[in-house]
C-alpha cells in the first residue's frame, strides 16, 4: 500500500488538487454571491496587483500632463479660437434645445411625471483590467471608502461603460457592457423600440429582444431605457451598425458602443440618482435672439415720428429700441404678468387645456384682448430676429412673445398655425412658461 | 544535439529564490492586467501561463509544478469576475504536465521550448473552455485557427521570456 502511494504520489496530489478546485467551483457557481474564502482570495489578489497599477498610472499621467501642459503647446491658439467659435454655435443651439426641454418639463410637471436624474457622480481612473479576453472588466481607483457600491452605473461623457460589480477598500471592479454576463435596458432613439443590450463572447455588443417584424436601420442611436434600475434613462449606449435576422423571431442588432471601451481612462461613477418631478424654469436665461442680436452689427435706431408733428422726433424710447436688445432687457411682459393673460397654476405656469397631447389655449383666453403691453405693437419696430424661422412662424420665439390669452397671443398663435395675423408684436418678450403654439385656432380668435 | 534524455544522463534540476518565486508570477499577472488595458491585442497572450510552464519545466517536479500552476491560476481567476478555479484547474494540469515532460526533455533547447509552449497553450485552452462551458455555463466559441495562431504567438514570446528568466535559475 505504501509503495503504491509513493509510486503514484504525484498523480494522487494532482487528483486531490483538481478535485478541490472543481468542488470549490461548483460551490461558487451554485451560490450567487462570493463565499468568504473566495472573497478573501480576491481581496489578496486585487491588493497585490492594484497598488502597482495605481503607481504606474500616476507616473504615466504625471509625465503625460507635464509634456502636454507645459511643453507641447503647438496649435493651442488656433484650437482656442476654433473652440470659442464652437462655443458660440453651441450656445445658440443650446438655447433652441432648452426651449424644447422646458416645454417637456412643463408637460411632465403638469402630468406629475417623475424622472430619474443623476444627482452625484464620482470621477475615477481606470487602472487595470482582468487581463482575460473572456472577462471584460476593469479596475477603477475608487472603492468602498470613496462611497462606491455594487450596481452603481459607470459612464463617460460619450456614453455608458458598465456597472460596479465588486468593491474593495480603494478599488472596484467594473463589468463592461460588452461582457457576456452584462445586461442593460436599451431603447432605440427614433423607433422607441425596447430591448436588452448584451455583450457577446467575441466582445461585441448586441441589442436583443427586438422583434424581427420591426424596422431598425443602421446608424440609429440606442439609449438607456432606465428599465434595469441601474442606468438612468436617456444615456447613450451606442449606435446600430448591423441588422440581420436572428433566432426565434428576433432581430440580431449589432451596436458600436458610444464610449470607447477599448481605451478607457477616466470614468464617472454615478453615486446618486434621484427620482424627482421635473420643474419648469421660471423664465430666465438667454435667448438665441439675444445672442444673435449681440453678435450682429448694431443698426442705428430709426426715431419714431410724432403724429402731431411729422418733423419732430418722439423722445420716448419705446418702440425704437432694437428688438433683440429690448427683448433681453425689458421685462417679459407676456410671461411675467399672468393676471393679464392666462391664469397660472401652482408652479406659475400658464394654465392650458391639454387635449391628446396638444395644448390649446382656452377660447375665452385666446379671444381676450389681453394686456395693453402685448396688444400695443410698436409701429416701426423691427420684427424679432429668429435664426431659424421668420416672425410669426411656428416657433416658441414667435408665439412666445406673448402670453396666451392676450390679443397678441391669439393673433400670433393663430398666425403661426395658419397665417400671419397682422404685424407681430415686438415689445413683449418670450415667456419661458408659455405653452407651445396651438395647432387649431380658437373660434373667437381675431383673424 | 539530442533533446531527450537517456537513462544515463544527468537531469539538472533548478530552484529559485523566494523573491523570484513570488515576484515573477505577480509581475506576470500585473503585466497581463495592465497591458491588456492599454493594448487590446495583448489579450491573446497569456504571460501567467508562460511563467507556469517555465517554472514547471525548470523544477522538474510534478508536485511543485502543479502547485505553482494552481497558485498562479487562482491568482489570475481572482482578477476576473468568474468563479475561482477556471484558470486554476487549467494551469494545474499544465503545471503537472510541463514538469513531467521537463524530466524527459532538454528544456534548455529553444526548439523544444517552442514546441512545449505551443502544445501546452492548446492544452490549457481546451481545459479552460471545457471547464468554462461545462461548469460555469459560459458561451464560448472554439476556433482552431485562432487558438493555433495565439499558441504560436505565445510560443515565440515564451522562447524569449524563458531565456530572460534563465538568469534567475539556481543550481541545486
Amino acid at each position: 500500500m505504501e509503495s503504491v502511494l509513493s509510486r503514484y504520489k504525484n498523480l494522487i496530489v494532482l487528483v486531490v488538487i483538481l478535485f478541490a478546485q472543481v468542488l470549490g467551483l461548483a460551490v461558487q457557481v451554485k451560490r450567487t454571491s462570493d463565499t468568504e474564502s473566495s472573497r478573501l482570495i480576491r481581496i489578496w489578489a486585487v491588493s497585490a496587483v492594484t497598488p502597482f497599477e495605481r503607481a504606474f498610472n500616476r507616473v504615466q499621467n504625471g509625465t503625460w500632463n507635464l509634456w502636454h501642459n507645459y511643453f507641447y503647446l503647438r496649435g493651442v491658439r488656433a484650437e482656442n479660437r476654433a473652440l470659442k467659435q464652437e462655443i458660440q454655435q453651441l450656445r445658440l443651439e443650446q438655447v433652441r434645445e432648452s426651449e424644447d426641454a422646458d416645454q417637456a418639463r412643463r408637460l411632465q410637471s403638469l402630468l406629475g411625471f417623475k424622472e430619474q436624474y443623476i444627482e452625484k457622480t464620482l470621477p475615477a481612473q481606470v487602472i487595470g483590467s482582468s487581463g482575460s479576453e473572456l472577462s471584460r472588466s476593469v479596475f477603477i481607483d475608487k472603492g468602498d471608502k470613496d462611497g462606491v457600491r455594487p450596481d452603481m452605473a459607470v459612464i463617460t461623457a460619450d456614453g455608458i461603460v458598465g456597472k460596479v460589480l465588486k468593491t474593495f477598500r480603494s478599488t472596484s471592479t467594473v463589468l463592461l457592457i460588452d461582457d457576456q454576463s452584462s445586461g442593460v435596458g436599451g431603447i432605440l432613439e427614433k423607433s422607441r423600440l425596447q430591448g436588452i443590450v448584451r455583450g457577446t463572447a467575441g466582445g461585441e455588443v448586441v441589442l436583443e429582444r427586438v422583434m424581427s417584424d420591426e424596422e431598425v436601420k443602421p446608424g440609429e442611436q440606442v439609449l438607456t431605457s432606465g428599465g434595469d434600475r441601474i442606468f438612468p434613462k436617456g444615456l447613450p449606449v451606442g449606435m446600430v451598425t448591423r441588422v440581420s435576422p436572428g433566432q426565434e423571431l428576433f432581430l440580431n442588432i449589432r451596436l458600436r458602443p458610444a464610449a470607447n471601451l477599448a481605451k478607457l481612462e477616466e470614468v464617472l461613477v454615478v453615486t446618486q440618482v434621484v427620482d424627482k418631478q421635473p420643474e419648469a424654469r421660471a423664465g430666465s436665461g438667454v435667448r438665441a435672439v439675444d445672442i444673435l442680436a449681440q453678435r450682429l452689427p448694431s443698426v442705428p435706431d430709426k426715431p419714431a415720428e410724432d403724429p402731431n408733428n411729422p418733423n419732430k422726433v418722439s423722445e420716448t424710447p419705446e418702440g425704437s429700441a432694437k428688438p433683440g436688445v429690448a427683448a433681453a432687457t425689458a421685462p417679459r411682459a407676456g410671461a411675467a404678468k399672468p393676471s393679464q393673460g392666462a391664469p397660472m397654476n401652482a408652479q406659475g405656469l400658464a394654465e392650458t387645456n391639454i387635449t391628446q397631447g396638444v395644448e390649446t389655449p382656452r377660447p375665452e383666453e385666446a379671444g381676450n384682448p389681453g394686456s395693453p403691453e402685448t396688444a400695443k405693437p410698436a409701429a416701426n419696430a423691427k420684427p424679432a430676429l429668429n435664426p431659424k424661422t421668420p416672425a410669426g412662424a411656428k416657433t416658441p420665439g414667435a408665439s412666445g412673445n406673448t402670453a396666451p390669452g392676450s390679443a397678441a397671443a391669439g393673433s400670433a398663435a393663430t398666425g403661426s398655425a395658419t397665417k400671419p395675423a397682422g404685424k407681430p408684436s415686438t415689445t413683449a418678450t418670450r415667456p419661458k412658461a408659455t405653452p407651445p403654439v396651438s395647432t387649431e385656432p380658437p373660434q373667437d380668435a381675431p383673424q | 544535439m539530442p533533446i531527450t534524455y537517456t537513462s544515463g544522463e544527468q537531469v539538472e534540476v533548478y530552484r529559485f529564490s523566494l523573491p523570484v518565486t513570488i515576484g515573477v508570477p505577480v509581475l506576470a499577472v500585473w503585466l497581463q492586467s495592465f497591458l491588456s488595458l492599454h493594448f487590446q491585442f495583448f489579450t491573446m497572450f497569456d504571460l501567467p501561463l508562460l511563467v507556469t510552464i517555465f517554472f514547471a519545466m525548470a523544477r522538474r517536479n510534478p508536485i511543485s509544478g502543479l502547485v505553482t500552476g494552481a497558485s498562479i491560476g487562482l491568482f489570475q481567476d481572482a482578477l476576473t469576475h468568474f468563479p475561482l478555479g477556471v484558470y486554476g484547474i487549467a494551469k494545474t494540469i499544465v503545471g503537472y504536465g510541463a514538469s513531467s515532460l521537463g524530466v524527459k526533455l532538454d528544456v534548455e533547447n529553444a526548439g523544444a521550448r517552442f514546441l512545449v509552449t505551443l502544445f501546452f497553450y492548446v492544452v490549457h485552452e481546451i481545459v479552460y473552455f471545457t471547464v468554462a462551458r461545462g461548469m460555469v455555463n459560459l458561451t464560448l466559441h472554439w476556433s482552431w485557427s485562432r487558438e493555433l495562431l495565439s499558441g504560436l504567438a505565445n510560443a515565440i514570446v515564451g522562447v524569449f521570456l524563458y531565456f530572460l528568466l534563465d538568469r534567475f535559475k539556481q543550481r541545486t
